[in-house]
């Protein structure tokens, strides 16, 4: 069973699991949205104080930010008790275009040219890392939601502005893979 | 207890966004690229299903566990936030591989650059909190 664990879920287990998570936030009778956390944070270290949009009982969100350490705990337990030991697997037009970037497929699930040591204490790695979830952070709170929030639950309520907040995601992430990586990279 | 059934939701939303590799830097390149089908099979089951749930919730007037009847909020109608907030967000995906759940998921799995992703995002979102009433909606 452990072993069955430890190698990568298919995405149909994924999609379904989560489906499961969202229902099972609903039957508590909250919601899966993840990026509201960023905002609960900011409130937690005071920002209410000088920006009202903080301004709020950060305390009804509480069980938002107890999903958050779940999820970091979940990610500890995929990195050590359900390890898989193969690399992974990703399609090899994938690797031939970032190969043309200069980003080496690694085997890893995040390149270490962009998350190890020599890259994030380099000026180009912090701005990379810094900004890139600075676009993230004030994307996601400007479209009230990101994946989880919009992709997830707004498309499963059938909601045309989380369709459109989608068509957004996709918009920009074209524009950075395919204009703006050769650029940076 | 009132707290750990919303820690092991969201254990269970960790391993699996790890164990599909949603948390990698590499599928989200991916997807973005057009070359598997890994990335969309995992949104399109879970909205697809989630369409069906959200169907049934509403049709059979299901309660939540507190007996209360659950409502589903509808999103304010209007163009600008979601297509500009949308694709602003969508440039910070594809370069850093990550969305908000993502990010703290690969610190669990050990990748510790990632804080300077979400140390972003905060500010990402603070800045939004300062300026918002700027920006058109």
């Amino acid at each position: 069973m452990l072993q069955l664990l430890r190698q990568p879920w298919p995405w149909y287990t994924s999609g379904a699991t989560i489906a499961f998570i969202m229902l099972l936030l609903i039957y508590f009778g909250k919601s899966f949205g993840v990026s509201s956390n960023l905002r609960t944070i900011c409130t937690i270290a005071g920002a209410g104080k000088k920006v009202e949009f903080f301004n709020f009982d950060w305390k009804t969100q509480k069980w938002n930010l107890l999903f958050l350490f779940g999820a970091v705990l979940g990610g500890l337990i995929a990195s050590t008790l359900l390890k898989s030991d193969q690399p992974l697997q990703i399609s090899a037009a994938t690797i031939t275009d970032l190969q043309k970037l200069g980003i080496v497929f690694d085997g890893n699930l995040n390149p270490s040219q962009i998350f190890g040591w020599d890259f994030i204490t380099s000026p180009k790695g912090l701005i990379v890392l810094l900004g890139g979830g600075i676009l993230v952070g004030f994307g996601a709170r400007y479209a009230g939601g990101c994946t989880s929030g919009h992709a997830i639950s707004g498309l499963s309520n059938l909601q045309v502005p989380s369709l459109i907040a989608v068509i957004g995601f996709f918009a920009g992430g074209l524009v950075m893979t395919y204009f703006l990586l050769p650029l940076i990279f | 207890m009132k707290g750990l059934k919303f820690i092991l939701a969201g254990l269970l939303f960790g391993v699996v966004m790890a164990k599909s590799e949603a948390i990698s830097w590499y599928r989200i390149q991916e997807m973005f690229r057009f070359q598997s089908f890994h990335m969309y099979g995992i949104i399109g089951t879970a909205v697809i299903l989630g369409i069906i749930l959200v169907y049934l919730i509403k049709k059979f007037k299901i309660r939540d566990f507190h007996g209360n009847p659950i409502i589903f909020q509808d999103k304010d109608t209007s163009w600008p936030r979601y297509i500009i907030g949308g694709s602003i967000f969508g440039l910070g995906w594809a370069l850093t591989g990550a969305c908000p759940g993502p990010m703290f998921v690969n610190i669990g799995y050990g990748y510790w650059s990632m804080i300077l992703v979400i140390l972003g995002s905060l500010i990402g979102t603070y800045l939004y909190g300062l300026i918002k009433n700027k920006l058109p909606h």
